[in-house]
């Protein structure tokens, strides 16, 4: 797995609630049996005036004018700040596939969907979660000031702006250390081969039904 | 100390590794598996050069890409044929039990777990899909993983988890006639919001939940993901016990005894503590239609097009106010005079016999309006599908002018060839109203069986009670 320590990355404001994975990817990349190539189609439906089908020519296509990405201030974004319950509905990984291959390492959202935040560590990409009134600070920031970076430090578990103002977040202590290190975590479990065999063992005499 | 809740039950039971900090390591029972979500974790799986730890807990259907008219010529898109044929070569290699396209037990894969007794009371369950919540109608814990949990299930048979909390969702009392499950279920969402069970596992108790059908509490635990939660689930009684029993999959009769004693003790105890409870009044749920882009923007078929500028929260009022732009609505429209271009009845939701019967009987000999593009039924399995036309409902619906589908998702999520076009509106039964969720540019209204044909006669969504 990736790791992830510390980004000093551009910002992006996209201040929507309930963004859903659908919207992120939709489903006619879903396709793909690979987990490379989703970043041309992030936001698809939002990003381009044409409708996107796989394997298209990107350079052909009409980019939507107001939409934020398409912004030539924001090109090369890293860090994107959205509101309440990011990455809601389908459990579909390309929604992460899609964020990290377009260049994005980070999301910052006052709260996310549970499939979508589990998800997220395992391409070494990192959800946080502050208050809603933080991430509208930095969203009024970043949208007064061009080039407004956020620089975040996983080991300190912190956010700092360019004003030197930091924020500190919460991590659960296992997805930090996967992280820091860039673990493999199925390879992790497999050290605890014996427990999982053990605890097979006893299932089959408590419920052999189970496996069959 | 206080009782279990049923959560608390099921989890213990497959704890197999527990740390300090309350990371646990959790045994998984049964692991369905699509062709969406699956190929790169078989890949993983692979690269690795690790093997698939317990095949017998698998079973793989292909779903969201097969087309649902004339099968017997093969998948047309090169890309869905692709995805298809890749969980096709996956299982043979590996010795994995799969539903092909053509075989009468192939359909939507939440319908057909429970079809096959392949879920079962006190299980856990997983599926690369968000909507495997629908498997804790049985009182089982099931939810939805990423890819890379697929392959961390397949290689260990276990996940990484942290427990949740606990909510309890009561309905209490009797629902009034014409209100059905899919009514009860938007109606918690709109309670409580789409974000509103995050992180909580939900149970769903109560008069109005104990009275429903195994479809019906399918249906409810189906959208607890709408409702922000992983997992739904509702405690086993006997018509869990009673619809699971003689299925392919289930119990032999060698262990059935066993089996149903361990059953009956998964519900929560009387002095059982929730983190959350959330009651509402089953008398009061009307049939219910969304009208704008999330599940939780939802109104009785009495109601109207709420108007944004009457809220105060200025992202929720803008949130509402793309919704009705894209939706093409006027806030104070009555939802009753909203007309349809087409009607989908199926998905995961709602494509089980007894949602079939319930809006074939709404049809009662009538027409499809003109002014209705199209309108389609897909059964959710083959023998759903086999089920109704020996009841006689395919005819019903023909005669009516409805499409009589091949088994699949289909329209729920468009990735197969049946979509909506740009600006197109339609009454669905299924379980997501998000923008270009049923073909770009789609505007799709959630709605029960009943409604949805009903809708389909008027051309506008209608009170089915009047209907
Ligand atoms: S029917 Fe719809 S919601 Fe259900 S599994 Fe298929 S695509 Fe997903």
């Amino acid at each position: 797995m990736k790791s992830f320590t510390q980004i000093d990355g551009l910002v992006v404001p996209m201040m929507r609630s309930n963004v859903d994975t659908d919207a992120i990817i939709p489903k006619q990349f879903l396709k793909s049996i690979k987990r490379s190539g989703f970043g041309v189609n992030l936001f698809d439906a939002w990003r381009y005036d044409d409708p996107g089908f796989p394997g298209q020519d990107a350079s052909t296509r009409q980019p939507t004018k107001d939409f934020i990405l398409n912004a030539p201030r924001y090109k090369g974004a890293q860090i994107l700040l959205a509101g309440d319950n990011f990455g809601c509905g389908s459990s579909r990984e390309h929604a992460v596939w899609a964020l990290d291959d377009y260049g994005f390492r980070s999301v910052i959202a006052p709260s996310f969907a549970d499939i979508f935040f589990n998800n997220s560590f395992k391409s070494g990409f990192l959800p946080i979660v502050v208050e809603e009134a933080v991430v509208e600070r930095f969203a009024a920031e970043c949208e007064a000031s061009e080039g407004y970076r956020l620089s975040i430090d996983l080991a300190a578990q912190t956010v700092t702006t360019p004003s030197g103002d930091v924020t500190t977040f919460e991590i659960d202590a296992f997805r930090k250390h996967c992280l820091l290190n860039g673990f493999d975590d199925i390879g992790l479990t497999l050290q605890k081969r014996d427990a999982i065999e053990q605890y097979e063992a006893a299932r089959k005499q408590s419920a052999p039904w189970l496996f069959t | 100390m206080a009782g279990k809740t049923l959560y608390d039950k099921v989890w213990e039971s497959h704890v197999v590794n527990e740390d300090d900090d309350g990371t646990v390591l959790l045994y998984i029972d049964r692991h369905l598996v699509h062709e969406v979500t699956s190929p790169q974790a078989f890949e993983g799986l692979q690269l690795a050069g690790r093997q698939p730890w317990r095949i017998s807990s698998m079973l793989a259907v292909a779903d969201h890409n097969v087309p649902t008219t004339a099968r017997d010529a093969g998948i047309d898109d090169p890309v869905s044929k692709l995805q298809v044929d890749t969980l096709d070569d996956n299982c043979e290699a590996y010795g994995i039990t799969e539903f092909k396209m053509n075989d009468l037990r192939q359909g939507i894969v939440h319908v057909i777990g429970p079809e096959q007794g392949a879920t079962l009371p006190g299980m856990t369950v997983v599926c690369g899909d968000s909507h495997t919540s629908t498997h804790g109608a049985f009182g089982a814990l099931a939810f939805g993983i990423g890819t890379s949990e697929v392959e961390h299930v397949m290689a260990t048979q276990c996940l990484v988890q942290k427990k949740s909390k606990a909510m309890l969702v009561s309905v209490d009392g009797q629902t009034g006639p014409g209100v059905t499950a899919k009514d009860i279920v938007l109606a918690i969402i709109s309670e409580i919001g789409t974000a509103g069970g995050t992180g909580y596992t939900i149970e769903f108790g109560g008069d109005a939940i104990r009275a429903l059908s195994m479809e019906g509490r399918m249906t409810v635990c189906n959208m607890s993901i709408e409702a922000g939660a992983r997992a739904g689930m509702v405690a086993v009684d006997q018509t869990t016990i009673d619809y699971v029993k003689e299925r392919p999959f289930s119990p032999s009769a060698h262990h059935w005894d066993k089996a149903v004693a361990a059953w009956q003790q998964l519900h929560s105890d009387a002095d059982a503590q929730f983190d959350k409870v959330v009651r509402l009044d089953a008398s009061s749920i009307q049939p219910q239609v969304s009208w704008g882009t999330s599940p939780e923007m939802v109104t009785d078929v009495n109601g109207q097009v709420p108007d944004p500028a009457s809220v105060d929260d200025p992202i929720k009022s803008e949130g509402m106010q793309r919704a009705l732009e894209y939706m093409g609505l006027t806030p104070a429209t009555a939802i009753q005079d909203i007309k349809l271009d087409r009607v989908f009845i199926g998905s995961c939701t709602n494509s089980r016999i007894e949602d079939l019967r319930a809006a074939a009987e709404v049809i009662k000999k009538r027409k499809v309006a003109s002014t209705v593009k199209q309108a389609m039924v897909v059964p959710g399995s083959g023998l759903v599908k086999q089920q109704a036309e020996n009841e006689g409902l395919d005819t019903l619906f023909t005669d009516a002018g409805f499409e009589w589908r091949e088994p699949g998702c289909s329209m729920c999520l468009a990735m197969n060839a049946d979509k909506l076009e740009p600006g197109e509106r339609c009454a669905s039964t299924s379980n997501r109203n998000f923008e270009g969720r049923q073909g770009q540019g789609g505007r799709t209204h959630l709605v029960s069986p009943a409604m949805a044909a009903a809708a389909a006669i008027a051309g506008h969504f209608v009170d089915v009670r009047e209907f």
